[in-house]
């Protein structure tokens, strides 16, 4: 194991195996004054950076029409989990394309995975 | 108390806080490390030890350097360098060892490495020169401009900003801080970044001009809104 490696490791957070595609809902701790609560933000998985303590993933949603993407660090602390609650069967990595697309348009098929409902 | 290591720059990282915030982070592999020589103030006039990093395989050394190492009972080292001993703690002897563990998390940390040569630059890398527009017709563009008065004194005078080697040279990170120190493995994260390429030999010690340390402060809640 390289020396990188080894400083990372005790950094690295459980999270379940993500897709691009993927509807995620992600436990936020948000802290407002002394007081800490959580908050979800729900949308799709549209892509995911990979490397040790450095992984991101961005995930969208449309609230109110508006689309907004968040790009979450995926092993940072502020993360309390991950909920896989949809998969879908994209045929690309990285899902910018759903950013033109609204309403109908921006559905995905349905991925037939057993390991979806974790 | 020896008050520097030498190591080894590995790479960089980031590391979080407990409240998420991420810190750019560098791995150092720091020692373990012989000391060479001790210096006294009664032989040498200064208190200071050499130290010798040690990694996997000896070095060559020529015959005088060989018969310093054997005087101090340790094998060959690549590198060697001179630290102060700051008052108090052991007196170190040759043949000692001085490992990670003399930082610990929040010190403040200088790092004197190489840093990396960019061969022959122009004034606009070099020395931040502005150059000139790109177009309309400009005809000057990443040139030094005048570079100083004609027949008096018909010299350039010493010291004039040229193009030429940059980079290279010794450079020195003060008051970096110390976010990790993982003895086991000789590791040393420190924040931000320091100088040289990864696997250039480093110099890390304790600071010489530290800071008091930031704490985070308690954020206090907001009246008046709920």
């Amino acid at each position: 194991m390289g020396a990188i490696e080894q400083v990372e490791k005790a950094q690295l957070a459980s999270r379940p195996a993500m897709k691009s595609g993927d509807t995620v809902r992600v436990h936020v701790k948000v802290r407002e004054g002394d007081k800490e609560r959580i908050q979800v933000f729900e949308g799709v998985v549209i892509g995911q950076h990979r490397g040790g303590t450095r992984a991101s993933f961005t995930v969208r949603k449309v609230s109110f029409g508006q689309g907004v993407e968040r790009i979450f660090p995926l092993h940072s602390p502020i993360i309390q989990k991950v909920e896989i609650t949809r998969s879908a069967k994209v045929r690309r990595a990285k899902l910018y394309y759903l950013r033109e697309l609204k309403g109908k348009a921006a559905r995905m098929k349905d991925a037939t995975r057993a390991e979806a409902k974790s | 108390m020896v008050t520097g290591i030498i190591g080894r720059k590995v790479g960089m990282t980031q590391v979080f806080d407990a409240d998420g915030t991420i810190h750019p982070a560098t791995v150092i592999k720091a020692g373990p490390c012989v000391v060479v020589q001790a210096k006294s103030a009664q032989a040498d006039g200064y208190e200071a030890v050499q130290l010798g990093l040690v990694e996997e395989a000896p070095a060559k050394v020529g015959k005088p350097l060989a018969g310093h190492y054997k005087k101090a009972g340790v094998p060959p080292t690549r590198v060697r360098r001179e630290v102060k001993v700051a008052p108090g703690g052991d007196a170190l002897k040759a043949g000692d060892q001085v490992l990670v563990n003399i930082f610990a998390n929040g010190d403040r940390v200088d790092v004197i490495g190489t840093g990396r040569g960019k061969g022959f630059q122009g004034v606009v890398k070099r020395h931040h020169f502005g150059g000139g527009a790109a177009t309309h017709g400009s005809m000057f563009h990443r040139a030094p401009g005048s570079i100083g008065a004609s027949s008096f004194p018909s010299r350039v005078i010493k010291g004039m900003r040229a193009g030429g080697r940059m980079g290279g040279a010794t450079t020195t990170v003060h008051n970096l801080k110390v976010l990790r120190v993982d003895a086991d493995n000789h590791l040393l994260v420190v924040e931000g970044g320091i100088p040289g390429a990864p696997s250039g030999y480093l110099m890390v010690r304790k600071a010489i001009k530290a800071k008091r340390i930031k704490v985070a402060q308690v954020e206090k809640p907001k009246k008046g809104k709920k």
